[in-house]
């Protein structure tokens, strides 16, 4: 990296933001960091939608007979919830607006390596999302986000329309990760060899491998359900010869490495927030690279952990099992990394990094009871109940949401080029912390006392447990609320934000905040290694709070 | 950073010249990204029949009986003949890909005709197919009702524990979407051809023609496969 600090920028310099304007200087922009920056807003509704859907659910089960909906009503509210969260939201949160935002400058270059590409997946998420929203005037869907078969195959609410939304939110998807992946290969700067590359790069390549490799696994899954309901063609169906668990088979060989389509950029996240904020060098770098490639390919092998009740031979559940523990060892191994990195570091507590903690201590929590999940034994009682609910919700929620709120945290003074405040992020963070615990942990304790998931009424002795599931919810949305009102008022009347505004050393802070057009003013040439903090100046260093 | 990349790749004469896209240094890099790219694309093309293919080997080890009398029901000369002219069809696009980089127009432009035209042969003869099954009712599992010679065999079949209808889903469910990619290819092949003729692609940007021949020999292989699974295996 040559010396940026003689390429002062002028008030009046033009970056990205107010280069052009007008409607189609957005929606025609080829810029990724306008695409990204739509994704943000765009994935940002949706999460607001989504937990709408969540607060209902709660609210309902605040009595044990229910308060709002008739069971049929309670089905489609739950199955909204999950897919507007899973795949409008989570899905292409962290890759598609955090990744757009900041992996080609962390490179060096000037834009992913296809633009036009990456605007027809940001046309395909809105369509997607366009079908999801339209079908509503149907009524709602009701089979839960698994839309498994037989009774996808047969409900009456509109499969086919949420089915071929999902379908183009998928080749959004896959447009995504294969546009990150050549410009991974083919953009990075001279210099920038892989082992500089930042550990967030890392694991968007990662995720973009799964997101390639798994996502048309998913559209062929989904193209048959819609034959299924059209022509009734029968794979799925045990009345016409088919099998439904053959379903389950294929969606989970899509959705599990799913799951790591959500995790693996939040690590990214978090190791590069981590570094930043305790001002040293990634513990075991390389470790940490090798280790999202490893959790990406064994990701793979372990959709059968999702069918431990469905049938399956004891040879293919105990290899499942085995498994799933084993994806336990890289993702332990980022853990203590994170730790190792912490650990004597020049800490700043920073609003992002407040967010990067939260994540620590909750994936911890989510990753652990995913051990207790892959015990074959174990699973038969836990299988559909509220352990698996309060599972995961720590995984997507608790890590990634928490963690994808820690990388907006980060990169928003870059982006915006506007200060938010410091004081209110750190109550939100808080807020955001407490309530979602509040919410999930008594899911645990109820779903290990057999509490089924996805039942709109339930036995009067867990009241207290929903009760205070419920008031959990809504802390966390007053968090979540606090936290839009914030950057809002941010992009109004924000302090203009510094270059580097926390002290950090990959490449995408080595030009001005806002960036201009092209990311650099000069070609960047990489000379060192990556998180050399070693190089900043006593200047960059006045930028700590 | 700049426009100052942007720059035109050599142009034989009487060519239209093709600027190298502002975020690349080098025709090189932009030639090498898109051909990545469009490799990862034919990887998910590839996964999108895979699941097809996992439903095919399912079925087949449930059904064995079935898969076996059912196959027999197709005609393997028809079989046959479609695969000849999707082999021949590679051959010409591989032809076409190659003029193009000599900057021969006129010669890309026949060679790939010919391949639409291939490829055009290929859809008449599964038209012939798909009518003779529609016609006997030899259908998937909601309109399945054999009414053809066939029927006397699949109703004994039925009466076995077989599953005749199941066959027939798969097999309009693979060959339908590899139709479809077929169809896809010629609309998009066509098109290029005409960019050929208007002198867009020549020994310094031939890039597109040498992807869409990438896709057109994936169509070529994922038949390869089906045509033996289907038409052959017992």
């Amino acid at each position: 990296m040559t010396a940026t600090a003689v390429n002062v920028p002028t008030p009046t310099a033009k970056h990205y933001l107010n280069i052009s304007s007008g409607f189609w200087s957005w929606f025609g922009t080829l810029d990724h960091k306008r695409i990204g920056l739509m994704y943000l807003i765009g994935t940002t509704l949706a999460f607001l939608v989504g937990g709408l859907f969540a607060l209902l659910i709660r609210t309902h089960l605040w009595e044990h007979t229910g308060m709002l909906f008739e069971p049929g009503t309670y089905n489609q509210v739950f199955t909204l919830h999950g897919v507007f969260m899973v795949f409008v939201f989570i899905i292409p949160a962290i890759p598609a607006a955090l990744g757009n935002l900041a992996l080609p400058g962390m490179l060096g270059a000037p834009d992913v390596a296809l633009p036009r590409l990456n605007l027809v997946s940001f046309y395909l998420w809105m369509i997607g999302t366009v079908f999801i929203v339209v079908s509503l005037v149907w009524g709602a869907v009701d089979t839960g986000w698994t839309f498994y078969t037989p009774y996808s195959a047969q409900s009456a609410t509109p499969v086919i329309a949420v089915g071929t939304g999902i379908f183009i939110l998928g080749f959004s998807s896959i447009f995504t990760g294969l546009n990150f992946i050549v410009t991974t290969h083919k953009m990075r700067a001279p210099g920038m060899t892989w082992f500089r590359m930042p550990l967030f790069v890392w694991a968007i390549y990662a995720t973009a491998l799964l997101q390639v490799l798994a996502t048309p696994v998913l559209g062929i899954t989904l193209l048959l359900l819609v034959f299924e309901r059209l022509y009734h063609i029968g794979i799925f169906l045990p009345e016409f010869g088919g099998d439904a668990v053959l379903f389950q088979h294929f969606f989970w060989f899509y959705s599990h490495p799913a799951v790591y389509i959500m995790i693996l950029p939040a690590m990214g996240v978090i190791s590069d927030v981590i570094s930043v904020h305790a001002r040293k060098p990634v513990f075991g770098y390389r470790m940490v690279a090798y280790s999202s490639l490893a959790i990406a390919i064994i990701s793979f092998l372990v959709w059968g952990h999702h069918m431990f009740t469905s049938g399956q031979s004891e040879f293919a559940l105990m290899a499942f099992s085995f498994l799933t523990f084993f994806v336990g060892i890289p993702s332990a191994i980022k853990v203590f990394n994170w730790v190792g990195t912490i650990w004597k570091g020049s800490i700043a507590m920073n609003a992002p990094m407040l967010y990067a903690m939260s994540f620590l201590i909750i994936f911890v929590i989510g990753g652990l009871t995913g051990i207790f999940l892959g015990a074959l034994s174990l699973d038969i009682h836990l299988h559909d109940t509220y352990y698996v609910v309060a599972h995961f919700h720590y995984v997507m929620m608790g890590s990634t949401a928490v963690a994808f709120f820690a990388g907006v945290h980060h990169w928003w003074p870059k982006f915006t080029g506007k200060m938010y405040s410091e004081f209110w992020a750190k109550v939100a963070g808080t807020l955001i912390f407490i309530g979602f615990n509040a919410t999930f942990l008594p899911q645990f304790v109820m779903g290990s006392q057999g509490m089924p998931r996805r039942y709109a009424t339930y036995l009067e002795k867990w009241e207290g447990y929903h009760q205070a599931s419920t008031i959990g919810a809504f802390v966390l949305a007053i968090g979540v609320g606090m936290m839009i009102v914030y950057f809002v008022h941010s992009l109004i009347a924000g302090e203009k934000a510094k270059a580097n505004q926390w002290g950090a050393v990959t490449l995408e802070w080595d030009s001005p905040s806002p960036p201009p057009l092209y990311n650099f003013e000069k070609d960047p040439v990489v000379t060192r290694e990556v998180y050399d903090y070693s190089v900043l100046t006593h200047k960059a260093e006045s930028h700590r709070a | 950073m700049s426009d100052a990349h942007s720059h035109a790749t050599p142009t034989p004469t009487g060519f239209v010249p093709h600027n190298v896209a502002h975020h690349f240094k080098t025709w090189e890099q932009e030639f090498q990204a898109a051909k990545l790219g469009f490799w990862l694309f034919l990887a998910t093309e590839v996964l999108l029949f895979g699941g097809l293919f996992a439903a095919y080997i399912y079925y087949h080890g449930a059904y064995p009986e079935t898969f076996k009398v059912c196959g027999e029901m197709l005609s393997w000369k028809l079989g046959a003949l479609n695969t000849s002219v999707l082999l021949l069809s590679s051959w010409t696009m591989a032809m076409g890909v190659r003029a193009a980089q000599l900057s021969k127009k006129t010669a890309c432009f026949n060679w790939l005709i010919i391949t639409v035209l291939c490829g055009g042969a290929f859809m008449v003869v599964k038209y012939f197919e798909y009518s003779a099954k529609i016609e006997h009712g030899t259908l998937p599992t909601a309109w399945f009702h054999p009414h053809g010679p066939e029927a006397e065999v699949l109703n004994a079949l039925i009466a076995n524990g077989g599953q005749p209808s199941m066959f027939f889903s798969i097999y309009f469910t693979m060959t339908g979407l590899h139709g479809v990619h077929v169809l896809g290819g010629m609309v998009v092949i066509t098109w290029y051809a005409i960019g050929v003729a208007r002198g867009r692609y020549h020994s310094g940007h031939y890039l597109p023609i040498d992807l869409v021949g990438l896709y057109w020999h994936i169509v070529d292989i994922i038949w390869i496969f089906l045509f033996p699974l289907l038409y052959l295996v017992p």
